[in-house]
């Protein structure tokens, strides 16, 4: 092979293809100059500019989440690296595999305070999963190779490439080559579970009476969404999923019995505080899951299954600590259960089962609300969320925002499949919604992409509408329109005596409708319940345009199932005037 | 209870603050820390001394293991360990000093009509009697390193 001669942002470029790079999301400036020259130079690649460089990194990670493949960003150094910020911190509490690509000042400025220069290195250390400082064009390729690698396996997160601007300077060549392999002496992520430990959690599981299984973000990111069926199935265990795992388990099984935690269903919570037996996967017992820790599931045995050993044992003490990648560890477990269930009866759950169900018939959630027009003629949330679920036949990919939509989306669209349902779980990033559907609609071009966000938050990342136009994006942006930051607002009802402090906005919010229309789309406002439904169609139908549909709401719905602080997962408020203890 | 966690690390910008970042970040306490490249100069050994229960540098450890920069970590007070601390210390002369510091193991690397440097190694609780031994007038400035440490046993901090 010929050997080529290419400057360091040449060989940015050179080496994001070779990774199989085909979209970058990015917004340029002085420090990037050259490689947006590099960019413009070749034809692999595809760059959507956005519109602030949150939403570049917002909407590589939406890509990641929906299609597995890492999100590539690039931006400036100083006020663009710093933009990026918010974005990389999403991205690193939901372990989502994204690569950053900031410009920096030339070399020997660094550290002079010069113009646009921020320590990109420094001020997103805690918040990646590593960085890299290139200090010489040649180290470029191999500097890309481990940073894809690191970003991708293991328990996935985002890396940090920052490039001084005289390391991409195109007047200096080298000779280019990629490496085909990498090999990081000090990160080797274990695959495979201990085979001893698997045993054990068999001999637990085919004891156990009163199990679940409750699996998060990892399941899906590591695409073991079959082997958790599988063995689900094979053991007629109940499931519920983390706000990050549904999808992983088909929300509309019937041993599916929904989310769990602050916002969980009755019976979800119920069976977490009551079983025998916790199957935790790709999963990390946060204080949205288990409420009081020391009063989390007291009678149970666990098991936990994740890929990063410093989630096992980090909260809950575990009896059964699993290290390993979700899909290998539950094709052992799935293989050594059938080693070992030839007698397996799985009609001893039959009490369990009828205790759940009776739990969900009890206070589980309504899922017909379509049916019963409000009495107050005002629309529910809970609605809207029907509806769509309806309209799009429960296909649509979708994204949310931050607040108490995103629980009603979680709660009542049922998500079938993994990577279908887009929210920032770990950090709560108002904003993230809209550029994360970019990132799904470019990722699937013919899919349904709604985002379901609330007038709060859309109006966060809100400059993004330009980008959907500029690349003819037809996002279905559902906005539950509360006239407040509701989930702020449900708080301070319900623990600061209604006191509404800066939650919100007077007269001032923008005519939805108007404002889409200026950004070149759609907009459709609903206020009466009986225009819902033949809204929402008319929304979906226009399959090239994107549509913001400002839906009117009940501004005094709260959300719920709600835990109460300090307690355990058996103590949840129902509604504003009922709750399970005391 | 105090720890000390001991490990192997890339010797390249950026791990040091890496390491000594995790511990802020994630809120645990370093006492003392120390850091130097080893016998192979792609490698540094940093030695800590923390505070925490048993579970808590369990943590610890798992999160620096995490961090890409670092290569092997253990944590020596799980078994027995050898634990040396470095003591520089300036003295202001006086008549019966010198005999006292010898007295004490201390070795006298420096010294003038007005003042003596002295080194002294040893455990921190040796360390700590040592300075206890003198008076605070006789103290001009004190320097200690921090502990560094190697397992008692046959076990090796090494790749
Ligand atoms: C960037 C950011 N700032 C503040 C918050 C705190 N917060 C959580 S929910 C919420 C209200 C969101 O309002 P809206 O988007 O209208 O959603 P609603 O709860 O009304 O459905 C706020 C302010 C956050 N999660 N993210
Ligand atoms: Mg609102």
């Amino acid at each position: 092979m010929a050997i080529e001669k290419l400057s360091g942002a040449d060989a940015l470029m050179r080496s994001l293809k070779e990774e199989g790079v085909e979209l970058i999301f990015g917004y340029p400036g002085g420090a990037s100059l050259h490689i947006y020259d590099a960019l413009f130079n070749q034809e692999d690649i595809e760059h959507i500019l956005v519109r602030h460089e949150q939403g570049a990194v917002h909407a590589a990670d939406g890509y990641a989440r929906a299609c597995g493949k890492p999100g590539v960003v690039f931006v400036t150094s100083g006020p663009g690296a710093t933009n990026a910020i918010t974005g990389l911190a999403t991205a690193y509490m939901d372990s989502i595999p994204v690569v950053v690509i900031s410009g920096q000042v030339k070399s020997h400025l660094i550290g002079t305070d010069s113009f646009q220069e921020t320590d990109m290195i420094g001020v997103s250390r805690p918040i990646v999963k590593h960085s890299f400082l290139a200090q010489r064009a040649e180290d470029i390729p191999e500097i890309v190779k481990k940073a894809f690698h690191i970003a991708t396996t293991g328990r996935p997160g985002p890396v940090v490439i920052d490039i001084p601007k005289d390391v991409s300077e195109p007047s200096y060549t080298f000779d280019f080559s990629y490496p085909e392999e990498v090999d990081i002496r000090s990160y080797k992520p274990v695959e495979e579970g201990h085979s001893g430990q698997i045993r054990r959690a068999a001999k637990l599981i085919l004891k156990s009476e009163k199990p679940v299984i409750y699996t998060g973000g990892g399941v899906i990111q590591d695409e073991a969404s079959e082997e958790l069926t599988q063995l689900a199935k094979m053991l007629n265990f109940p499931v519920t999923n983390t706000l990050m795992g549904l999808g992983a388990y088909p929300g509309t099984d019937e041993q599916f019995i929904g989310m769990l935690g602050m916002h969980g269903t009755y019976q979800a919570n119920m069976v977490m505080h009551e079983c025998d037996l916790i199957l935790a996967v790709g999963a990390r017992f946060d204080d949205r899951i288990t409420n009081e820790p020391k009063k989390f599931s007291l009678n149970s045995k666990k098991i936990h299954i994740d890929i990063d050993p410093a989630s096992l044992s980090k909260i809950i003490d575990v009896d059964v600590p699993i290290v390993g990648s979700a899909k290998t560890c539950l094709s052992q477990l799935i293989k050594e259960l059938e080693r070992r269930s030839s007698d397996y009866d799985s009609s001893k759950l039959d009490p369990w089962w009828k205790q759940i169900n009776e739990w969900r018939d009890k206070h589980g959630l309504n899922h017909s609300m379509l049916d019963t027009p409000p009495k107050n003629g005002k629309i529910l949330p809970q609605q809207v969320i029907q509806s769509l679920y309806k309209e799009s036949k429960g296909k649509a990919y979708v994204t949310s925002d931050v607040g108490q939509h995103q629980m009603f989306a979680a709660q009542y669209y049922h998500f079938d499949s993994p990577r279908q349902w887009i929210n920032s779980g770990g950090l709560g990033t108002m904003g993230f919604g809209l550029p994360a559907a970019m990132g799904v609609q470019l990722a699937f071009p013919d899919a349904d992409v709604a985002c379901v966000t609330g007038e709060g938050s859309i109006q966060m990342c809100i400059q993004e509408l330009s980008t959907c136009l500029q690349y003819g994006l037809p996002i279905k942006i559902i906005n539950l329109n509360n006239s407040a930051l509701g989930m702020v607002k449900q708080w301070q009802d319900m623990q600061y005596g209604g006191r509404h402090s800066q939650s919100t906005y007077g007269e001032s919010l923008p005519d939805f409708v108007k404002l889409s229309e200026s950004y070149g789309h759609v907009g459709i406002k609903v206020e009466d319940f009986n225009d819902l439904e033949g809204a929402m169609k008319e929304c979906l139908s226009m399959k090239d345009r994107l549509v913001f549909l400002d839906v009117v709401i009940d501004e005094e719905e709260h959300v719920y199932p709600m835990l109460e602080a300090g307690m355990e997962m058996s103590a949840m408020w129902l509604d504003k005037d009922k709750k399970t203890w005391e | 209870m105090k720890r000390v966690v001991a490990l192997l690390m890339e010797n390249q910008p950026g791990a040091l603050s890496r390491v000594v970042g995790l511990f802020s970040q994630r809120g645990y306490n370093i006492e003392s820390l120390i850091v130097a490249p080893t016998d192979d100069p792609s490698l540094s050994r940093l030695t800590m001394v923390t505070e925490g229960d048993a579970k808590a540098v369990e943590q610890i450890t798992k999160q620096l293991n995490k961090l890409i920069d670092v290569v092997k970590v253990v944590d020596l007070s799980e078994e027995e360990f050898i634990g040396r601390e470095l003591l520089l210390i300036k003295l202001r002369a006086t008549k019966d000093l010198k005999t006292k510091i010898e007295d004490s193991r201390g070795e006298i690397v420096f010294e003038s009509e007005e003042i003596i440097n002295v080194q002294f190694v040893g455990s921190s609780d040796e360390v700590d009697v040592f300075l206890s031994s003198l008076s605070k007038d006789e103290i001009l400035e004190i320097a200690r390193s921090g502990l560094s440490g190697v397992s008692a046993s046959e076990k090796l901090l090494t790749i």
